[in-house]
This record gives structure tokens, sequence and C-alpha cells, in this order.
């Protein structure tokens, strides 16, 4: 059982500052209420992982690293490769967090990050197989926030997916005595769609996108949708200890499906996805 | 193997917008302030509500309000395979989201500087055991007597064969497309859970949306007759000459 989370603590004035201008459908730091901050990703950042990603929105700051290893597969999914995704906030990320293993906040953010990207098949997991029921490949996608200012569910999601799509992994290759090698050759991983996490938050009767930490820390609701390629739902995750009504809930879908499109191409013109994996 | 025959039954028989079986107690374990137990589908489990209580270490209490604290957790023995006991990442997960979706309902600003904690053991499980769990929990909670604004009923929506179909069974949860639990207050017709495994158009979500919503209507009638039932000893006919 978790003890109490440690709250960004947010003055007064600066809570009703946020609450009176967004009676007028603006925010403190002057975006529309579907404006995204400011998104940057630099791939290649940790050349030692076998793929990698830094991402920037706004002031939250993430970085995810892929490495590879064989393994054994689930006896349930025998001809699949195995997906970890594990997300942490570090002890340099913010006053608030602290070392030590994680909280239910940080399994939340990697199971949510996870979901979206195994319900997408954002890689194609079949592919991963070197001996089915004995050996494939394991992908660990470990992400490890830097710096807390709201929104880490889209901005670790980001950072994972980006650093999914242009990593390269070392090819083995299996004999006919069932041997496994490692060829040399580095192939990218088989990628099939880039699923796209985003937040709304619910301030009064407001709804807004990529919520500040100031935002959160007043937020009544969030809804996290995450959307591929076809314009599917294919993972979402309510959170906070308000509500939503129906019609909101309608209104957040058609904002996530929108705003999913654009922040792909974002994404895809400052990463290479991986191509002609066969 | 289809999950959904040329008839339009489903493996178990349902039709696609058909609850499983549902069965609630509430009062059941003598030493918790409040308790309940359901049954649904294959689901069996113990729901129990300790408190409002002091709070151990006290440096965690609020000076404004109660605090919550929900623990899932799943038996060994629930499941195909041995379950270990510790709790796992989903647990933890699901702890969480069971918790947020039970907050909206409390008025927790009654109970200043205690705990509220609510206990929810899966005996046996079955898909659809958070949503199960959460019908389960605010029954114990009324039946502790703890200040509600609303009960709070659960139940998912998703899509197996194509079609989508209501409170999903395991094996339509894992050979499915999708699964989106949802709890809801009826009264105040507020949602305070969604979540989403699996594939779903924006037409679909909102049809989901609205199944799950008729499921968990069905709910909340079978929640307030298990409590008419624990308070007034009466079946509905009786009931309803109460009120």
């Amino acid at each position: 059982m978790a003890g109490q989370k440690k709250y960004l603590l947010l003055p007064n004035i600066t809570a009703d500052k946020i609450k009176n201008l967004l009676k007028s459908g603006k925010r403190s730091d002057g975006r529309g209420l579907t404006d995204y901050r400011k998104l940057t990703v630099e791939v290649g950042t940790v050349p030692k992982a076998e793929g990698s990603a830094l991402v920037k929105l706004g002031e939250s700051y993430v970085i995810a690293g892929i490495k590879v290893d064989l393994g054994t597969p689930f006896p349930d999914t025998p001809d699949k490769g195995v997906l970890v995704v594990n997300a942490e906030v570090l002890p340099v990320a913010s006053f608030y967090a602290e070392p030590g293993p994680p909280d239910e906040d940080a399994i939340e953010l990697s199971r949510v990050i996870d979901r979206g990207v195994r319900e997408s098949e954002m890689i194609d997991l079949s592919k991963l197989v070197l001996i089915p029921g004995q050996k494939v490949y394991t992908v660990f996608a470990d992400v490890s926030v830097l710096n807390v200012d709201g929104n880490l569910f889209d901005a670790a999601s980001y950072a994972v997916v980006s650093a999914l799509s242009q990593a390269r992994i070392p090819e083995y290759a299996v004999d006919g005595q069932g041997n496994i090698e490692a060829t040399g050759n580095r192939i990218p991983l088989p990628i099939t769609t880039l699923p796209i996490s985003v937040t709304t938050a619910k301030i009064g009767d407001s709804l807004l996108v990529d919520p500040t930490g100031e935002e959160e820390a007043i937020m009544d609701a969030r809804l996290t949708l995450t959307c591929d390629e076809e314009g599917h739902f294919c993972a979402g995750q309510k959170g906070g200890a308000g509500t939503f009504t129906k019609n909101e809930l309608l209104r957040i879908a058609e904002i996530a499906r929108e705003k999913s499109e654009e922040i792909r191409a974002q994404l895809r013109a400052m990463i290479q996805v991986a191509k002609g994996y066969t | 193997m289809s999950l959904i025959d040329e008839i339009g039954k489903r493996v178990d028989g349902r039709a696609l917008d058909e609850l499983r079986p549902v069965r609630l107690e509430v009062g059941i374990l003598p030493n918790a302030d409040g308790s309940a137990y359901i049954e649904m589908g294959k689901n069996k489990i113990m729901a129990a509500v300790y408190g409002p209580r002091q709070v151990h270490p006290r440096h965690i209490s609020q000076s404004e309000n109660a605090i919550l604290r929900v623990r899932y957790h799943m038996s060994p023995f629930s499941t195909d395979t041995r379950k270990n006991p510790a709790p796992s990442r989903r647990e933890i997960e699901i702890s969480k989201v069971i918790k947020e979706a039970l907050q909206p309902a409390l008025l927790l600003e009654d109970y200043p500087r205690t705990a509220i904690d609510v206990y929810l053991e899966v005996l046996q499980s079955d898909g659809g055991s958070r949503c199960a769990c959460i019908t389960a929990a605010s029954l114990a909670l009324a039946d502790a007597g703890i200040n509600m604004s609303d009960m709070v009923v659960a139940c998912a929506a998703g899509k197996a064969d194509g079609k989508l179909i209501l409170d999903l069974s395991d094996q339509e949860d894992k050979e499915g497309q999708a699964d989106m639990p949802v709890a809801w207050m009826p009264n105040l017709d507020q949602i305070t859970l969604l979540q989403l495994d699996g594939k779903l158009t924006q037409q679909e979500f909102a049809q989901a949306l609205n199944l799950a919503l008729s499921g968990c209507s069905k709910l909340y009638e079978m929640q307030k007759d298990a409590l008419r039932k624990r308070y007034f000893g009466a079946s509905e006919a009786t009931s309803e000459a109460i009120e």
C-alpha cells in the first residue's frame, strides 16, 4: 500500500490565477487549451544504448534508452519476442522526487507507456524470435525522468517511441545445430506504427492538453489516450480523484485524435523511423 | 477459435450486451467496519473497509480530510498458475486506479486526520476483476457508514470478433481486440474510471462507453437490492413497499 504522495505545493494565488484565466479560455503560459508546449526530440543521445532519445516537452525532460538481450519467451507466447518497459522518476528530477524503488505513480507511468506500445503493436514481436519457445529477443525500454514539469505520460511515451523507432539492435543467426551467434550486423526493430499518447486534463469545466506541473497540481482528473496511425485508440488511462461526464470523454477522444496526428508529424520530422525491415 | 458464434452468442452463451451472473452480499465479515462479497462470472472477491481510524504513521495524516488507501490483491490460488503473493506492478496500478475511482464518491472532508482502508481480496479471478472490486468496495464503504455522495459501479465493455461486447470474461479479455473498464456514479452521472487496452475506432469508443454505462446501470440496481437485503432483510418486492 502506498503512502501519501508529495504534491507540488501551489500557492493559492497561483491556483486562482490559473483558474480565473481558464474561465476566459486562457492559460497562464499563454497557450491555447489544445496547444502543446514546445516539443524537442534528440535521438542517439546515448550511443552505448541500442537506441535512445532525449525528449523535452516544455520543462519536462525525459530520456529513454533501449537495450536488447536474448531471453526465453513467455510460456503463453512462445512465438513472440519480449518487450519490457520501465519508468523511473530520478531524484535529480524534482524537489519532491526521492531515491528508491518506483512508487505507484512511476509504476502507473511505465504501465501506461507499455500499454500504448504493446496494444498498438508498434513492434512486430513475432519477428523477434530466433528459436520458437526457446530463444527470442528481449527489448528493454527504460525511461528516466530528468526534470518534472507535468505531463510525464506523454513526454515519456514520446521518448520510448522515438528511441524504439531509431534503435539498431545486434543481429543474431541460428545455424543448423541450433547455435546462436551474433552476425556483427545491426538491424532496426520491426516497427509497424507510431503510437502517440495525448493527455488531457480537466480543471473545473475546462479541458486542456499537455498540463504543466502547476496545472496538474490543481487538476481534477486527466485522461491519456494513445492513438495509432490508423486513428484507433489503443490505450487509455484516467487518473486523478475527479470525474468526467460522458460528453467530456467524447470531446477528449476528438481532441486526442486530432492532436495525435499533429504530434506524430512533429516526431517523425525529428527522428528517422526504421524502414525496410523484413 | 471464435468468441462469437453465427447466431451472436458468446462462448459462455451470453448475448453481446449481457452481464455475467452476479451475486452481491453485504456485511459478510464480522470484524470489518464494512464488508461486501461479489461474484461476477468466475470472479469471487471479498471487500473489507476499516475506518475511519487513526493513521499510522501519524505524519501521513491530513488535517483537512481522511486519506483513502486501497489494496487490490490476488490470492496465490486465484489463477490457473500460482500467483506470487507479493504485490505485482499490475496490482499496484490497479490499487491506484480503484482508489481514484472510489474517491470522488467519498466525503473525505468529513473525517479529518483519519484513514479509510479498503482491502480487496480476489479469491478467484476472471476478466473484469477491477470492475467487480469497485462495485463491491462501494457496497463495503456504504456498509461501513462512510459518508458518500453516490455509489460507484463499474463494468467493462470491449470488442471481440469485431463486435462490441459487455462485461468481458477472462477469455474474451485475452483473445478479444479491446477491453475498456468504466466506473460510474449513477446519480451524479459522472465517470470515475476509464481504461482502455486494445484497439477501438472513435465511433466504437463512443458506443463502448454507452454499452459499459448500460451494464453499470444494471449493476447499480443489484447494488441497491443487496443493501436493502442487508438492512431491511427484504427482497425487492417488500423494499419497494418501504420506499
